[in-house]
């Protein structure tokens, strides 16, 4: 199956990516020969294989509702590209 | 007293602190000097710690595992000068284990890739030759312990990154089983695969390193308590091993003539000691195995690097004054391009019309793959195979194409997709190059794992420096 221009700007979209035009040429083509690759996958009749998300048997860990210690306001905002008080800041608009 | 740090075992550096013989300032320091040395020429290292007089035996940590007030970057120009609030799980059980920080080592961009070639400060260098590369995504870890850089250091693995560089360069590397290892502060990439492990310069240090980092964490509920303590291997025979060797992963045309004949002479070395060989067989495993894990590792890549938006850490476009075109510039000037197609792949199998077609279907293939495992430990306690098809190959060979790149980890994906524990084991030399073999059990069963590792590495004798640094 081959993912043409319009389809590869939807999928970026949706990731948040701006792609520029030489981008959008060479990452597509290899977008298309990695999703050929993978499509293999679907040679296999699973309907009756119940599908795996998670390699242990392991369900609902539960953690005690106990206070403890944790970031401080200051560490939190310690990387943060612009800080307005106590708050993260980003430009506005958009979605 | 001289410390060579080439032979030094992170073992005999613990003891030797320990008593008092060897201060850690003293071994600091020859670290710190075979760094300045050697690493112009490797680039193991993105960051080098200086001597703050603390205590302990050196540490490599490979640079997606968060390390408080040092920088972080995961290999990637996005965490350019990040600096984590607070170390990894991992780190933490290091510091408390008597281990110390050295540096940050390099990694193929969010450990995506078998090469180090992805990173965003250039590739690292195989100590063996210099022109190769020296495996990936943890090939700064691999490198740096087979250089004499660091006795021993910690790296990651989704679908080969700790065993494959530890083939390329001669050294041991365990991929844990799922669940053992804290990823608590580690930059995630695929969270149903990531897991954090020992590299070493031999078994018995690699066993010791995972004794320290192994067990739960309350702060990542995914990891579970061992069934039993990690006991450091003794053993030098193999009576009553079962070793099951699977032919599609020793017969495959993608393997070397050189890389098949060093495993094979491991094989009978192993019945030599007494070990029970029988041929088994994985056929899905090898040939669903690399789809399957394209479609999932990619999936969750696409969701767990969205938190990479300009907004609380790491890199934000100067060129945007509104919020959505922020994102959008950021992601595509602070992500390299594996990371690119990975969530373009990785969005596209996982949206509207093509989930169930895609991750939906690859699950289902996992849990195949699973069974396909399980059935073959029903015979052996333990499967042999090559770690890579390959030696190291020369640096560029395979960039342009990462479809051929991403057939290096043939034979280590199905078993992390498996959920199981995976060791690499030196085996000889092809070419001058290293080659490794890769032990697979059960899950919890690294201890195993350890005991016919180190059986065999008696037996092989196998020199871990590299031959032109001896």
């Amino acid at each position: 199956m081959a993912i043409d221009r319009e389809q590869l700007l939807h999928v970026a979209h949706l990731a948040r990516l701006e792609l520029r035009d030489e981008e959008l040429e060479r990452l597509g083509a290899q977008l298309n020969d990695i999703l050929d690759a993978v499509s293999k996958v679907s040679e296999l009749d699973l309907s009756d294989v119940p599908a795996t998300s998670h390699p242990l048997d392991v369900v609902n860990v539960w953690g005690a509702d106990d206070p403890r210690p944790c970031l401080t306001v200051e560490e939190a905002l310690a990387n943060a590209p612009e800080r307005e008080g106590g708050y993260f800041k980003v430009p506005p608009g958009g979605s | 007293m001289t410390i060579d740090t080439l032979r030094l075992t992170a073992e005999e550096a613990m003891r030797l602190v320990r008593e008092g013989e060897l201060s850690s300032a003293e071994l600091f320091a020859a670290y710190r000097d075979a760094i300045d040395r050697h690493d112009p020429e490797l680039h193991c290292y993105l960051h080098v710690c200086d001597d703050d007089g603390g205590e302990g035996v050196p540490l490599a940590v490979k640079d997606v595992i968060g390390t408080k007030g040092i920088p972080t970057t995961a290999g990637s120009k996005i965490l350019e000068g990040y600096l984590p609030v607070y170390d990894a799980t991992v780190v933490e059980r290091a510091k408390a284990h008597g281990l110390r920080v050295l540096g940050k080592t390099n990694t193929d961009e969010f450990a995506m890739g078998s090469s180090t070639e992805n990173s965003a400060y250039g590739p690292t260098h195989n100590p063996w030759d210099l022109s190769r590369v020296p495996g990936g995504s943890g090939g700064g870890s691999a490198a740096a312990v087979a250089a004499g850089l660091a006795p021993w250091a910690l790296g990651s693995d989704t679908g080969g990154s700790i065993k494959q560089p530890a083939a390329l360069c001669g050294n041991v590397g365990l991929r844990p089983t799922y669940g053992t290892v804290s990823r608590y502060g580690v930059v995630a990439f695929a969270s149903s695969l990531d897991q954090v492990g020992p590299v070493a310069r031999n078994v018995r240090d690699c066993a010791l390193l995972y004794s320290i980092l192994a067990g739960r964490d309350p702060c990542d509920t995914t990891t579970v308590d061992l069934p039993a303590p990690v006991t450091l291997p003794e053993r030098t025979d193999l009576h009553g091993i079962r070793i099951g060797v699977p032919t599609e992963f020793t017969e495959h045309p993608a393997i070397e003539p050189g890389v098949g004949a060093a495993v094979r002479r491991a094989i009978e070395l192993a019945e030599e000691l007494g070990a029970e060989v029988g041929e088994c067989s994985l056929p899905r495993s090898l040939e669903y195995g690399v789809p399957c894990y394209y479609l999932i590792a990619p999936a969750e890549a696409s969701s767990n690097l969205a938190r990479y938006d300009g907004v609380r850490f790491g890199y934000r476009t100067p060129n945007a004054t509104e919020r959505l075109d922020m994102y959008k510039r950021t992601r595509d000037e602070g992500f390299g391009d594996e990371p690119k197609r990975r969530i373009l792949v990785g969005t596209y199998a996982l949206s509207a019309g093509y989930y169930d077609a895609y991750y939906g279907q690859a699950q289902k293939v996992r849990t195949v793959l699973i069974r396909e495992h399980a059935e073959a430990f029903e015979r052996f306690d333990l499967i042999l195979t090559p770690t890579s098809p390959t030696v190291a190959f020369e640096l560029g060979a395979k960039t342009a194409d990462p479809l051929a790149m991403y057939l290096n980890d043939l034979l280590t994906i199905p078993s992390c997709m498996a959920g199981l524990p995976g060791l690499n084991v030196p085996c000889g030399l092809s070419d001058g190059l290293p080659v490794g073999l890769q032990l697979i059990g059960p899950q919890f069963s690294e201890n195993r794992l350890f005991e016919v590792g180190y059986a065999l590495e008696q037996a092989l004798g196998f020199d871990p420096v590299p031959e032109r640094m001896r």
